[in-house]
């Protein structure tokens, strides 16, 4: 019973906590940079405002455009009920449950491009098929990736992958816990649109990969889109933080809090990768996406040896 | 008689009517249309009892064919074909009816009709022939059937091409199954399917090689599946969803049915159609995302899902030989189930295609765009068949893709090294045919339905009528109701495969009550999914009543006088991945860039070739083609000589019998 009441306490936390982990980002970025930043709660001055105004919907879009933001922002709740946190299991757990976890951020992305090509705009269709191209790479490495874990720890549901004594599984296979966690990291920073394959920042269009699918999106609906984005955020982060802390020590509240705190760190350690890398070429994008891959194979050739 | 004969018999009657009758358009589209919708309900009668628990009952007459006999059976793995063979016929015909009539008067629409009941009527006899003679035959009517109804367009030359293609591909298919039986019934004494017993193991290999071959022919196997992309577009819609979402899948009845008379599988056997599912997959998917014609986008996701059924059988076999009942049973079930969905998603999408080519009179997907507005319910519908091809959650694509990971993953963790390095190879294999799908299809979507017209005629589509929109209605509505009934769907198509397998009953119950429990976690998932959607819609009309709720242009960055002609098309937006791969895509690129200050003139366009097509078969055929017309010189037009031949071969023949 407490672990369920545990799992749904994290569930709260994810969904409370999601925007600050781009507040943490946001800081680190300024601090390398030498400004003060925008507060810490930014984002939620942002969905505040942003749930506060109308709407200005395009004379080109459809009903799909208007679907998007909703369609993912209920794909990536679901998708939150799945993740494991700090040792407790899912509030909803079942054997081969990171199917459905990556399907459902499919279908977050389905929406999220077929929103973008609603609007006819050129720029937007760059987006959006930039966006397909990167997933399509990035999705065999997440699953790669999972399945090295799952290989590993002989459970095929990311709650017992995760929690309990699945963790002891881990003891000997350091290295390739790091090629996934290496593996997870770029898929993590792929599909947040973060750099080194999509500048949040940036002010031109034709550079864009995530903001300028989302660019007709106002008011309520962007304030949609931006949670989304946030909580995407905590949940690929949440399996990472999974696979590098396998550690427990059984008091689930105290497990859940290195977690957090080691999720915020991951928070800062992407505030740190911005700052220090720039951008990579669109061409080269794939083969860093390929290359992930590759870690997770890697990985899976130590863990078979 | 048992009532499938019936449904035969009127199915054929139906087409005898059209035509004779086709004089008169009106009443023999009547004819074939009722003959056929008449035909599948009655024939759906029997495999419904037997789904529902009901008794297989054989019948036997005895056939003036040598080694023939009239011997059907409707047993639970024919059952399980028929149904999807007999609703998705029954609603194509049904479409076809609006469909044809822009062809009334200008071509005998009566001839059509009744190729297309012969055909349905065919593929019923292909799935319940007990016996060789009588199972060719209808092989052989099924592929001689859709030749005609692909070349109903005989006039235009791409046409005329696509026939013959396919004609050419569906006999070499066929003399392989030829081989096939002739070995299996040498074996056995008989031709009847009843007295296939298990090969010895040295020939059963041979005997599983010709099956995949044969029946891969049909099925679409890469690099087997040249004639798809041709036959499907070049035939009208309702055929091409009859033939992509049904017929296509009688060759996978037939490697199911030979598997069965073949003993225990060895593990090359998995491995194999693991090989050819990858291949299939990965590259089906990738030639259908290049593509502008959006029939043609469609043949090629339907070899791809023919390498997605081919994975889960792969797997299936893989896990039968090495004992683990738990992946056997997930990809078998898996692939089955696929069978059926993709009948489904794939009927409903290209009956949504064929009514956006009516209504506009173009497949090129870049001169469409806008049409969710002027065709508000095909668009809808059509989405709904995206989504569910994608296998997104909460539609039935997911629900036999997901057996077929459950499988996959159940083998990567397994104890056994040689189930782990094929599952692995499956999982990532079908993690990029996932992805590869959701851009392929986010493209068919988004390039047609949405965004503004690209043409004029793009600009001045119109909604289809009643009998064109009531089918892909109920074939969405499939599409979500297998994925809601998942646990039901996957206990059914369990029992399918313990009868047609014999595997342990008492074992299957345990993996029963194992992945309908999972599966009724993905329908709660899905459930909380839908409902949460519901719950946000009313949330954000709540959040913007009485607030303003403005229109305006898209936004355009500062541009001025932005055009619908500048907007992505189907080509801009594949380019990144056809790049990608350009060394499995063949794209042929003729261009003359802009030189100098004053540029003149400028081109571009590419051209999209099958690799297997240019590389494989077209060397293959040319080299066949000059080994035989080096024969040409006995074939003078002499007649004195030829009688000479004839002479020669009896008197060859007397001395050799002496």
């Amino acid at each position: 019973m407490s672990g369920f009441l545990f799992s749904l306490l994290w569930l709260l936390t994810a969904l409370a906590a999601a925007p600050l982990l781009l507040g943490v980002i946001n800081r680190t970025k300024a601090w390398f940079a030498g400004r003060t930043g925008q507060p810490l709660l930014q984002l939620y001055y942002d969905l505040w405002k942003l749930l506060h105004k109308g709407a200005v919907y395009s004379r080109t879009t459809t009903w799909v455009f208007r679907a998007g933001p909703i369609v993912g922002l209920a794909s990536v709740l679901v998708a939150a009920a799945l993740t494991p946190f700090g040792g407790a299991p899912a509030l909803l757990a079942f054997p081969c449950d990171l199917i459905l976890f990556a399907y459902l951020l499919g279908l977050l992305r389905f929406f999220t491009i077929l929103a973008a090509l609603d609007t006819g705009s050129a720029f937007e269709g760059m987006g959006a098929s930039r966006e397909a191209t990167f997933s399509a790479l990035a999705e065999p490495a997440l699953l790669l990736g999972l399945a090295v874990v799952a290989h590993k720890t002989g459970s095929v549901s990311l709650s017992g992958m995760f929690s309990g004594d699945a963790v002891s599984a881990w003891a000997h296979a350091g290295p390739a816990i790091l090629l996934v966690a290496g593996a997870l990291l770029i898929v993590l920073l792929a599909e947040n649109a973060r750099i080194p394959v999509d500048d949040p920042n940036t002010h031109l269009e034709l550079t864009m990969i995530h903001e300028v699918m989302v660019l007709d999106h106002g008011g309520p609906d962007f304030a949609l889109i931006l949670y989304t984005s946030a909580l995407k955020l905590w949940v690929l982060g949440a399996l990472l933080v999974n696979v590098l802390l396998p550690a427990r020590t059984g008091f689930l509240l105290f497990d859940g809090a290195v977690a957090l705190a080691a999720m915020f760190g991951l928070a800062v350690g992407v505030g740190v990768i911005e700052s220090i890398m720039a951008r990579l070429r669109l061409l080269r994008v794939p083969q860093l996406l390929v290359s992930a891959g590759a870690l997770a194979g890697l990985a899976m050739f130590l863990v078979l040896r | 008689m048992p009532p499938i004969m019936t449904a035969v018999i009127l199915l054929l009657a139906g087409g005898f009517l059209a035509l004779l009758t086709a004089r008169l358009p009106r009443l023999s589209t009547a004819f074939g249309v009722g003959g056929a919708v008449a035909g599948c309900v009655v024939g759906l009668i029997q495999p419904v009892r037997v789904l529902a628990g009901g008794i297989s009952e054989a019948w036997l007459r005895p056939w003036s064919v040598p080694y023939g006999s009239l011997s059907i059976e409707v047993d639970l793995l024919s059952a399980f074909f028929l149904v999807p063979i007999l609703v998705l016929s029954a609603l194509a015909a049904v479409y076809g009816q609006e469909y044809m009539a822009a062809w009334r008067g200008r071509r005998s629409t009566g001839a059509s009709w009744f190729f297309f009941n012969a055909l349905v009527a065919s593929m019923i006899v292909v799935v319940i022939a007990r016996n060789t003679a009588l199972f060719l035959v209808a092989w052989e009517l099924m592929s001689l059937a859709s030749f005609f109804l692909v070349t109903f367009e005989h006039d235009k030359d791409d046409v005329r091409r696509a026939g013959w293609t396919y004609l050419v591909a569906t006999h070499i298919g066929t003399a392989f199954l030829f081989a096939l039986f002739l070995l299996l019934g040498r074996a056995a004494g008989s031709l009847n399917f009843i007295s296939f017993g298990p090969a010895p193991a040295a020939s059963a290999g041979v005997l599983f090689l010709l099956a995949v071959i044969g029946f891969g022919t049909k099925a679409g196997f890469m690099p087997l599946h040249v004639w798809l992309p041709e036959a499907h577009p070049a035939a009208p819609s309702h055929v091409s969803a009859l033939m992509s979402g049904v017929m296509i899948k009688t060759g996978i009845y037939g490697l199911f049915r030979v598997l069965t008379f073949l003993g225990p599988p060895p593990a090359w056997w998995g491995l194999t159609l693991i090989g050819i599912g990858a291949v299939s997959g990965i590259l089906g998917v990738l030639f259908a995302l290049a593509q502008r014609d959006v029939k043609r986008l469609l043949a090629y996701s339907t070899v791809e899902n023919a390498g997605i059924i081919a994975l889960g059988l792969g797997l299936g076999l893989l896990g039968m030989s090495y004992g683990d009942l738990t992946v056997a049973v997930a990809g078998l079930a898996g692939a089955l189930l696929h069978v059926v969905n993709h009948a489904a998603f794939k009927g409903l999408l290209f009956l949504g295609a064929g009514a956006v080519a009516h209504s506009t009179g173009t497949r090129d997907m870049d001169r469409l765009g806008g049409l969710l507005k002027r065709m508000p319910r095909t668009g809808s519908f059509f989405l709904i068949g995206a989504a569910a091809i994608c296998a997104l959650p909460p539609l039935n694509g997911f629900v036999s893709e997901f057996l077929i990971y459950f499988g996959a993953f159940k083998g990567v963790i397994s104890e056994q090294p040689a189930i782990v390095y094929p599952a692995l190879g499956l999982v990532i294999g079908l993690a990029l045919i996932g992805g590869l799908a959701a851009a392929c299809f986010t493209k068919a979507f988004g390039i047609v339905f949405l965004g503004e017209p690209r043409s004029e005629s793009a600009a001045h589509a119109h909604e289809c009528g009643r009998a064109m929109w009531i089918p892909m209605l109920a074939l969405a509505a499939a599409c979500a109701a297998i994925g809601l009934a998942a646990p039901a769907a996957c206990r059914l198509v369990i029992r399918v495969l313990g009868d047609a397998t014999g595997m342990d009953a008492f074992a299957l119950d345990h993996v029963v009550s194992t992945l309908t429990s999972i599966l009724s976690f993905v329908v709660g998932a899905g459930v909380a999914l839908m409902a949460l959607v519901i719950g946000l819609v009313f949330a954000r009309r709540r959040l913007l009543a009485g607030r303003e709720v403005a229109h305006a242009g898209t936004w355009d960055c500062g541009y001025l006088k932005p055009d619908a002609r500048m907007q992505y098309t189907a080509s801009s937006f594949s380019q990144p991945l056809a790049r990608l791969f350009h060394g499995a895509i063949g794209t042929k690129i003729r261009s003359a860039p802009p030189k100098g200050l004053f540029p003149k003139t400028a081109f571009f366009g590419s051209e999209l070739v099958d690799v297997f097509k240019d590389r494989l078969f077209k060397p293959l055929f040319l080299a066949v083609e000059s080994g035989v017309s080096r024969m040409r010189w006995l074939q003078h037009g002499r007649l004195q000589l030829y009688v000479l031949y004839i002479a020669v071969t009896l008197l060859v023949l007397l001395i050799w019998k002496l």
